[in-house]
């Protein structure tokens, strides 16, 4: 009987495939919203996370500025100097301190050009913040010191700039520097705001500060601390040294700040799963509406099938089987509308993933979750048409035009 | 079921419908017996409470007072499902209208009353094939019933209510939507039926030459019995010579 009764069912939605179709939109455009945001909004936790890996552990980055974000956070406070990062390693739980300053240029080489940013750093920036290298060699100490014009280009400049060639060796033209490329950096892909992190160049601080921004300032530096220490004592030994280095009375704040990575990261990652979380109850809300729309065609589905409800009735089946009969087509329908919806939404988040350049993580859970989400709005929003259907009077239905 | 009970009993049926000042008494205290194998014509003018009788016999309507005793069981103190058990399994039911499932076959239309007794696919499937021969449509099983004529569709409806071999068949005006030839042709398949099956008919009709062909007439009037015998001599005619 149950067979039969599904079977009547899937034949029944068949006979209206546009019908049909209409009325599971609502449900399909819910469950591949649902699923598209979580699976997306998953994949990019994950790329958060994959991100703090990557980070070498046990950093600090030090910025000029009051601590926080918001206007007038970097009022009056002056950049750090090389000898800021010089102090910092003397100190007992800092073991290195990576200066960094970054400009928006353009790379040219042949008649090709990339628009990219150049980073005067040091050698020890590369493993403190996660890079690798795919091809050649870091700075030396004696380029550092000399702050000699060599280039470390990341892998989306060496697509553009040298496409299938070899880059090493090659010299690069950045402003009136001639630079020849050293070291190529393994990718990374996109970061957690989706933003290329391989379009970069690294040159030797001394390099760029003196022919290209022109003056002795360093923008951030990335200090690293020995293992023994935690975040809290490295950060008051950054704190201390800095204040007596900047000159700043006690009492007042602190015109820098120490951030942790991580927890730039973990902040991130709780962004990221407040606004998955956000973004999935409004498509919920979509699914709701998608069940009134079902619960809407059942009604009239009921109506203009009285006559076959009062037909089946007199022929002997009972009110609960005629409740069957339009509570499981309501049920078929949303299931109908759950199947397509989870692969549409497969499908979106794989495309939006591929797009944001972030891991695509499809999850059985919430695949499974929203196809008994789609089953339980089909039994709600059918109950109350196939429960008309069951009520109707057998005679007034057979006689219904 | 008690033994040697009249198939249908109404013992001083009423039904009224309304309350108050709207208050319409369909039917206004009616007794009768129909037996196992009769064939009954039920007439009257509109309104006599003719459909009201046809409706409580098939347990689709229930009296407001009296009783209806089916094979001698009360069926006032049925409940719902149990009164579409009853349907299910001891009536058959063939209206005006035909009624048949739009865009679904003769065969799955036959089937349908089957489907809810629960036979298997397979016995179904050939009960129902036996009722269309019946019923003279054989090799007509996949026509849907817009491709029927009325008289075929007719058949089917018929073979529908035959299918699960009731007591009772009870027709409401078959032959209301079929010219001549065919309703002759509907009621000599019912008289066969009748006289072959042993199949208890109530006809409901407002047709004499229709109801020349039951052997007992019960004539309403204002939701009572004007008349209730055999078959009156000034409704019966000659038999009409037709063309099969």
């Amino acid at each position: 009987m149950f067979v039969e009764t599904v079977w009547l069912a899937f034949r029944t939605i068949l006979r209206n495939k546009l019908r049909s179709f209409l009325t599971v939109l609502g449900i399909v455009i819910g469950i591949a919203s649902v699923i598209a945001l979580v699976t997306i909004g998953q994949g990019s936790s994950r790329q958060v996370s994959a991100t703090v890996a990557a980070l070498g552990s046990n950093v600090l980055i030090v910025r000029p500025g009051k601590p926080g974000f918001g206007p007038g956070s970097r009022d009056g406070a002056s950049n750090f100097k090389l000898k800021d990062a010089e102090a910092l390693v003397g100190q007992p739980l800092i073991d290195t301190a990576s200066p960094a300053v970054t400009r928006g240029q353009t790379a040219v080489f042949g008649n090709t050009n990339s628009a990219t940013s150049i980073t005067g750093t040091d050698a020890a920036y590369l493993p403190v913040n996660g890079w690798q290298l795919s091809a050649g060699r870091a700075f030396s100490n004696g380029e550092e010191g000399a702050g000699t014009g060599v280039c470390i280009i990341g892998e989306t400049v060496r697509r553009e700039l040298f496409g299938d060639s070899n880059p090493l060796g090659e010299v690069i033209r950045i402003k009136q520097i001639s630079c020849p490329v050293i070291g190529v950096l393994k990718a990374k892909g996109a970061g957690s705001f989706g933003n290329d992190q391989d379009d970069l160049i690294l040159m030797p601080i001394r390099a760029v500060q003196r022919r290209i921004t022109g003056n002795n300032d360093v923008q951030t530096i990335f200090a690293g601390y020995v293992p023994q220490a935690t975040t809290q004592s490295a950060t008051t030994e950054i704190q201390d040294i800095l204040r007596e280095r900047r000159r700043i009375e006690r009492g007042e704040e602190d015109d820098f700040n120490v951030t942790d990575l991580k927890q730039i990261n973990s902040t991130l990652s709780g962004i990221n799963n407040v606004l998955t979380g956000l973004l999935s109850s409004i498509a919920g809300v979509s699914l709701l509406v998608g069940g009134i729309g079902i619960m809407n065609i059942m009604l009239v589905s009921v109506t203009e099938r009285t006559r076959e409800i009062g037909i089946r009735l007199a022929i002997g089946a009972t009110a609960r089987q005629v409740l069957a009969q339009f509570l499981i087509e309501a049920v078929v329908l949303s299931l109908i509308g759950g199947l397509i919806g989870v692969a549409l939404g497969l499908t979106l988040a794989a495309v939006g993933s591929s797009f944001m350049g972030i891991p695509f993580v499809p999850d059985p859970s919430v695949v499974a979750l929203a196809f008994i989400f789609a089953a339980v709005v089909g039994v709600v929003f059918g109950f109350f048409p196939a429960r008309k259907a069951a009520r109707l009077d057998p005679i007034e239905a057979l006689r219904y035009q | 079921m008690i033994a040697n009970a009249p198939l249908i009993s109404f013992q001083n049926v009423a039904r009224v419908y309304g309350v108050g000042e709207a208050e319409v008494r369909a039917l206004a205290g009616v007794d009768f017996q129909i037996n196992t194998g009769e064939f009954v014509a039920i007439m009257g003018p509109s309104g006599s409470g003719k459909s009201t009788t046809m409706n409580i016999i098939g347990c689709l309507d229930q009296p407001t007072s009296g009783a209806y005793l089916f094979a001698g069981a009360d069926v006032s103190t049925l409940d719902r499902d149990q009164r579409a058990m009853l349907r299910r399994h001891f009536l058959g039911f063939v209206f005006q209208g035909f009624n048949l499932l739009a865009r679904t076959t003769a065969l799955e239309n036959v089937e349908l009353p089957l489907i809810y007794r629960g036979m298997p696919r397979s016995e179904r499937r050939e009960a129902a094939q036996n009722a269309l021969a019946k019923v003279g449509l054989a090799g007509r099983e996949n026509h849907v019933p817009s491709e029927l004529s009325g008289g075929q569709q007719q058949r089917v409806a018929i073979a529908r209510a035959l299918v699960g071999s009731p007591q009772v068949l009870l027709a409401d005006e078959p032959t209301g939507n079929l010219d001549t030839n065919r309703s002759h042709e509907i009621m000599d398949l019912l008289v066969r039926l009748n006289q072959d099956e042993n199949i208890t008919i109530a006809l409901v009709t407002h047709e004499n030459d229709m109801a020349a062909y039951a052997s007992r007439n019960i004539i309403f009037e204002d939701g009572k019995i004007a008349y209730d015998g055999p078959t009156q001599q000034n409704v019966k005619r000659e038999p009409v010579a037709h063309v099969r």
